[in-house]
Parts: C-alpha cells; sequence; structure tokens
C-alpha cells in the first residue's frame, strides 16, 4: 500500500490565529493524508526540526501577523542547511499579492490565500507529491 | 402578547400554511449562518409566553433588552472607533491625527505582536513582526509619541491588550500623567479578557491562575484610582473570528464574564466596585437578525444573573455595555470591495442591537492592515448609519418583532444551556483546560468551511459570482522594513538614556510582589515611570508566574 502523504501544519511567529491553519489541518486529514500540527508560536527552527523528525512531505505554514517575508524564507533556509530541501513548503494567510509573487519566486510550491477551497489545497498537494506515493 | 386572538387568525393562519406547503420553494439553506433553522414565518404564536415587563422592560431599565441608556442614540450616537496602529509611534500618532480630523470620536489602538505577546522590539522572536500588525511599543516613552498632541483627559481610547494589559495600562497612565491629566480624569478600555485568549486569540502569556490575579489587580487598583476606566472588556469578537457560531459566541463570552465576577468576589472585592467598569465586545457578523437578537439576548442574560445570582445592587452592574466590530472573518479578498457592502449590513446590525462603540472593517483587511481611503470609507460607513438611514431617531426599533423577539429568547435559552454544561465541566478555567471551548469553536468552523465548500452557504465572489482571473485594484499599505530597525534602535536608546541603577532597584521589586499579594499594578507604575520596557517586565513577572503551553490539538 502507497505511503500516506505527510504534512506539518505549523503557525511560525507569535500571531494566534489558528483557526485557517486547524481547517486545513482537518480537511487534509479527512483527504487521507497524515497530519501534524505543531501548535502555535513556532520558531522557524522548531518548524524545521519538527518537519524533519516528523519525516514530512510538505509543510503548510499559516500566518496572520505580515511576518511572512521573514518566516517563510528562513524555514527554507534551514530544511536547506540540513538537507531536507525536498519537503515542498506551501503557505497560507494574510499575504498580499506582491509577497505571494515573491515568495513563490523563492521556492514557496503556492500561497493559497482567503477564501481558497480546501479541495484545491488538497488537489495541490497530491498532485505534488504523486511521485513519492 | 398575552391578549386574546383576533377573531378568525387560527383558521387565516391554516389557510397559509396549507398555501406554503402547495407552493415550491428555492431550493436554498434557509438556516442562518450559524447553521440555526429559521422558520418560514413567525407569528403571535411563537411569543405566546411573552411578557413586556419580565422580557423587556423600558431602555434603561432592567433587565435592558431595549437598551441600557434612557435616551439610546438621541442622547449620543455610539463611538466610532475605529481600531488602528501600524509601524513606529510617530507612524500610527499621524494615523490617530488623521482619524480625529475626520470625525472619528475616540481611540483604539491595535498593538503589534511583540507587544501583545510581551517581547521588547529587539528580541529575536520578535524579528519580522515590528509594526506588521500593529504599533510596536516597548516603554512609555513610545506610549507619549504615540499620543502626542492628544489630551488624554478628553478622549477615550481603547487598547487591545491582553495578557500584559497591566503594563500598558501603566504606560498609558504615566503619558497622561506627564501631560498633566490626572488618573481619575482618564477614560478608556483595556481588553484585558485572558480568558478567551485560551478560548481563541491565543495570545497568552503566563497560566490561567497568575493572570487572573494579575486581573483582580487591575479591577481593585482601577475601583480606587482610575474610576472612569472599563477594566475588562469581555470579548466574544474572536471566539466568533475563530469559527464559533453566534450562540457559542453569546454564551462563551457571558460565561467568561461570570468567571472574572466570581474571581473578583473570590478575591474580597464588593461585587458593586468593579462590576460597573466591566464592558463586552461583540461580532457584529453576516446574519442580521440573529446578530441583533444576540445583543438583546446579551443584555438580559446578564442583567438577570448580575442582579439575582451575584446580588449586584447597583443598577450600573447589571449593564451589558459594549463594543462591536464587524466580522474581519467574514471578508473576501475576492472583489475587495464588496467588502464595503458587507460591513455597512454588520455595522447596521449593531446599532439596531443597541452597540455604545463601533469599530468598521475596512475592504482591504484581508490583504493588509487599512489604508487611509479604505479606512475612511469604513467611518464613512459609520457616519452613513448615524446620519442619513433614520435609524437611529427610535430606540431598539425591532423590539415586539414577532421573530427578533423568538430568536432572542432562544439564544438565550441555549446560552443557558451551555452554561449548564460549563458548570458541569467545573467552571470556565476549567472547561479550557479539558479544551471544551476550543473543540466547540474548531468543529463549528470545520463544519462552516465545509458548507461553503458544498455550496449550502454562498459567499459572493468565492462561491459564486466569481470573476475569472480577476485583478486587485485597490491601494495596499506597506510597512517600511525600516521600521523594525528604527523602533530596536529606539528601544535601545531608552536604555541608555534612563537612570539604569533607579529601573534596577524598580525591576527588583516584581519577583518578591509577584511571589506575595501586593496589588502589582503599584509597582508596575513605578516600573514604567522610570522607562523600564515592557519586556524586561514581563521576564521579572515570569520568572515567578511562568509561562502558558496549550496542547497542540486540531
Amino acid at each position: 500500500m502507497a505511503r500516506k502523504i505527510r504534512v506539518l501544519i505549523a503557525k511560525p511567529g507569535l500571531d494566534g490565529h489558528d483557526r485557517g491553519a486547524k481547517v486545513v489541518a482537518n480537511a487534509l486529514r479527512d483527504a487521507g493524508m497524515e497530519v501534524i500540527y505543531t501548535g502555535l508560536h513556532q520558531t522557524p527552527e522548531m518548524i524545521a526540526e519538527s518537519a524533519i523528525q516528523e519525516d514530512v512531505d510538505v509543510v503548510g505554514m499559516s500566518i496572520l501577523s505580515g511576518a511572512h517575508m521573514t518566516m517563510f524564507p528562513r524555514v527554507m533556509e534551514l530544511l536547506k542547511q540540513k538537507g531536507a530541501a525536498y519537503i515542498k513548503i506551501v503557505g497560507g494567510g494574510i499575504v498580499p499579492e506582491e509577497d505571494v509573487g515573491k515568495l513563490e519566486a523563492l521556492g514557496v510550491a503556492k500561497v493559497f490565500g482567503p477564501g481558497t477551497d480546501t479541495r484545491n489545497i488538497v488537489d495541490f498537494i497530491e498532485k505534488s507529491c504523486a511521485h513519492t506515493a | 402578547m398575552k391578549k386574546k386572538k383576533a377573531a378568525g387568525i387560527d383558521e387565516a393562519k391554516e389557510r397559509w400554511e396549507r398555501a406554503f406547503a402547495g407552493e415550491p420553494v428555492q431550493e436554498i439553506d434557509f438556516t442562518t449562518v450559524s447553521a440555526e433553522p429559521v422558520e418560514p414565518l413567525y407569528t403571535g404564536d411563537d411569543v405566546a409566553a411573552f411578557d413586556y415587563m419580565r422580557d423587556l422592560g423600558f431602555p434603561g431599565d432592567y433587565p435592558f433588552t431595549r437598551g441600557v441608556y434612557p435616551t439610546m442614540y438621541r442622547g449620543r450616537f455610539w463611538t466610532m472607533r475605529q481600531f488602528s496602529g501600524f509601524g513606529t509611534p510617530r507612524d500610527t500618532n499621524g494615523r490617530y491625527h488623521y482619524l480625529l480630523d475626520h470625525g472619528q470620536t475616540g481611540l483604539s489602538v491595535a498593538f503589534d505582536m511583540p507587544t501583545i505577546m510581551g517581547y521588547d522590539s529587539d528580541h529575536p522572536r520578535a524579528e519580522g513582526e515590528v509594526g506588521r500588525c500593529g504599533v510596536a511599543i516597548d516603554s512609555l516613552r513610545d506610549m507619549e509619541i504615540l499620543f502626542d498632541g492628544i489630551d488624554l483627559s478628553k478622549i477615550t481610547t481603547s487598547m487591545t491588550i491582553n495578557a500584559p494589559a497591566s503594563i500598558l495600562l501603566a504606560f498609558y497612565l504615566c503619558a497622561g500623567e506627564k501631560k498633566g491629566a490626572r488618573f481619575d480624569q482618564m477614560g478608556g478600555t483595556i481588553q484585558n479578557d485572558i480568558l478567551k485568549e485560551y478560548i481563541a486569540q491565543k495570545s497568552w502569556i503566563f497560566p490561567p491562575e497568575p493572570s487572573m490575579r494579575l486581573i483582580t489587580d487591575i479591577l481593585a487598583f482601577c475601583a480606587d484610582h482610575v474610576p472612569k476606566w472599563n477594566t475588562i472588556s469581555i470579548s466574544g469578537y474572536h471566539i466568533r473570528e475563530a469559527g464559533s457560531t453566534a450562540v457559542q459566541e453569546l454564551a462563551f463570552t457571558l460565561a467568561d464574564g461570570f468567571a472574572y465576577v466570581e474571581a473578583g468576589i473570590a478575591a474580597g472585592l464588593d461585587v458593586d466596585v468593579f462590576a460597573p467598569r466591566l464592558s463586552f465586545f461583540f461580532n457584529a457578523h453576516l446574519d442580521f437578525f440573529e446578530e441583533i437578537a444576540k445583543y438583546r439576548a446579551a443584555r438580559r442574560i446578564w442583567a438577570k444573573r448580575m442582579r439575582e445570582k451575584y446580588g449586584a445592587k447597583d443598577p450600573r452592574s447589571w449593564l451589558c455595555r459594549f463594543h462591536t466590530q464587524t466580522a474581519g472573518c467574514t471578508l473576501t479578498a475576492q472583489q475587495p470591495e464588496n467588502n464595503i457592502v458587507r460591513t455597512a449590513f454588520q455595522g447596521l446590525s449593531a446599532v439596531l442591537g443597541g452597540t455604545q462603540s463601533l469599530h468598521t472593517n475596512s475592504m482591504d483587511e484581508t490583504l493588509a492592515l487599512p489604508s487611509e481611503k479604505a479606512v475612511r470609507i469604513a467611518l464613512r460607513t459609520q457616519q452613513l448609519i448615524a446620519h442619513e438611514t433614520g435609524v437611529i431617531n427610535t430606540i431598539d426599533p425591532l423590539a415586539g418583532s414577532y421573530f427578533v423577539e423568538a430568536k432572542t429568547r432562544e439564544m438565550e435559552e441555549q446560552a443557558e444551556a451551555y452554561f449548564r454544561k460549563v458548570d458541569e465541566l467545573g467552571g470556565v478555567v476549567k472547561a479550557i483546560e479539558a479544551g471544551f471551548f476550543q473543540r466547540e469553536i474548531g468543529r463549528s468552523a470545520y463544519e462552516y468551511q465545509k458548507a461553503v465548500e458544498r455550496e449550502k452557504k454562498i459567499v459572493v465572489g468565492v462561491n459564486r459570482f466569481q470573476i475569472e482571473g480577476e485583478k486587485i485594484e485597490i491601494p495596499i499599505l506597506k510597512i517600511d522594513p525600516e521600521v523594525e530597525i528604527e523602533q530596536r534602535n529606539a528601544v535601545r536608546k531608552v536604555r541608555a538614556d534612563r537612570d539604569n541603577d533607579k529601573a534596577a532597584r524598580e525591576l527588583a521589586r516584581l519577583p518578591e510582589a509577584a511571589r506575595g499579594g501586593d496589588n502589582l499594578m503599584k509597582v508596575i507604575l513605578d516600573c514604567a515611570r522610570c522607562y523600564c520596557t515592557e519586556g524586561e517586565i514581563i521576564d521579572g513577572l515570569k520568572g515567578v508566574f511562568g509561562e502558558y503551553q496549550e496542547p497542540a490539538v486540531f
């Protein structure tokens, strides 16, 4: 049987808005993925560490405090340093369009904005992990 | 409405029921946004047990269903109070002057995440967050700049601050003091509602027990020294934003309120000494009548409990005075101009529900902090409600509506059922520790999301009436990355310039006061006066109180 896709849902930074993160975590689990939720107020180091320990395929980060341009690149850098650049990064939250472009150019696979249908997130993750299944 | 039925009314109702059943109805979901069923028609039968004096009374009279003041908006409008803060204290001071120049009547401070979580701007955990989602405040010095040119003895200020509320209140009072305002002249609100932080907003520092002690210290201090201050703004707003239903918002908020009253009484305070300064903060969500019923039910429940259960004798202790903010979570990134209209409907429900103050969201808030133009339109929306719609002419205009009265009663009963459940769990703090509220809210949030994805609930521009390849065409406020550097340097300068022996002496008093029973507000004020920073004061308390850890569940 194929290995289930493993996803770490992470809340980097200091904001406590966890509604979106939890809704997405539920939706991915209902779609048959293994979902690990970090809880709140995580540093980039904590997220990278959890991602590697939990052997995930994808890290989904949710941030609504405006610190995305600091947090996302930091997590990616740490994963690269630890030889885990193969882990795909997706994100969501309050991210202006201009920054979405910048983050995707930096290698974030996709930033899902407000109003995203969770089925689109499921589809995206399933497709981008097709080779691991 | 306990009067004889008009002749022929039952027959007429039956005729209508037959006619209704014989016609096709649309294949759409006729429940509220909280998934509560709604009847196609309400009549006198739905309010058969209704008793005017018991259930409504008159405005300014028990049980205050019709409003907390006799004159309501004929006396004065609600306070138009836009929640605002970004960048440095100087940046935000500019926005405050702009809003006041455009007719805003009160101030409301949005702090950045490091301030909310008790970190100075130069702390490693503050990196990337300084001035981003609110204004950065590190010490009394920043507070002085924030209110430069504003008379703190005249304007009232609301501060959305919880875990470190005592510290920001101390900074504010000292800033006023330096400008010549006396403590007893200054009015305003600190949110200071830590219970809803554990439940929904998740910006905590200390565990529940020491957090509640800080709160009762504030209640006692303000009762003696800052009598015009609203000491806790018991908040349903964040509970609703986290995904609760309207009834959950109503019930969990009031349950938190009861917990504060019980904590105050347990700390030896007379309920009538602190209860008149408790106020509330509700969400104005999409479902128009459900929201209006919610506000009316809140007033009635609070008044009854305060008088009957907690024995409050001062009528001011019975008043559920509240601020309202339109629902940020209902705004869409798609076709953001539509948010102006959503906000207008929501603001109207708050006014029809008798709010004491109102924040109307800006159309661009799913994308960034509001631009100047967006916030002006949001403020104008309130001015339109006040000056053009005519809804302010008469008090509680929806009273007596079969639907609104039945809904108000129903929500009151549903809230009472939740209070019994919380009691069974051993009270609010125990229910938090058991994850009860968090699970209830998480479930409602996920159910709503699924309803949207199944198109059972329609969100205009998101799952219906979309524009293919839409380009967002509104200006977006950008925070200059220089802000963080500037603010980091500013806090370091404060530490370098102050009398450091004095600062160290005051800070050294904190752990002992925290361990003992002295009122912490006094020590914190002394720290504030000699320019100790927020992070330093928090660290002094953390050493004794520890930090809260939430079990990570979804």
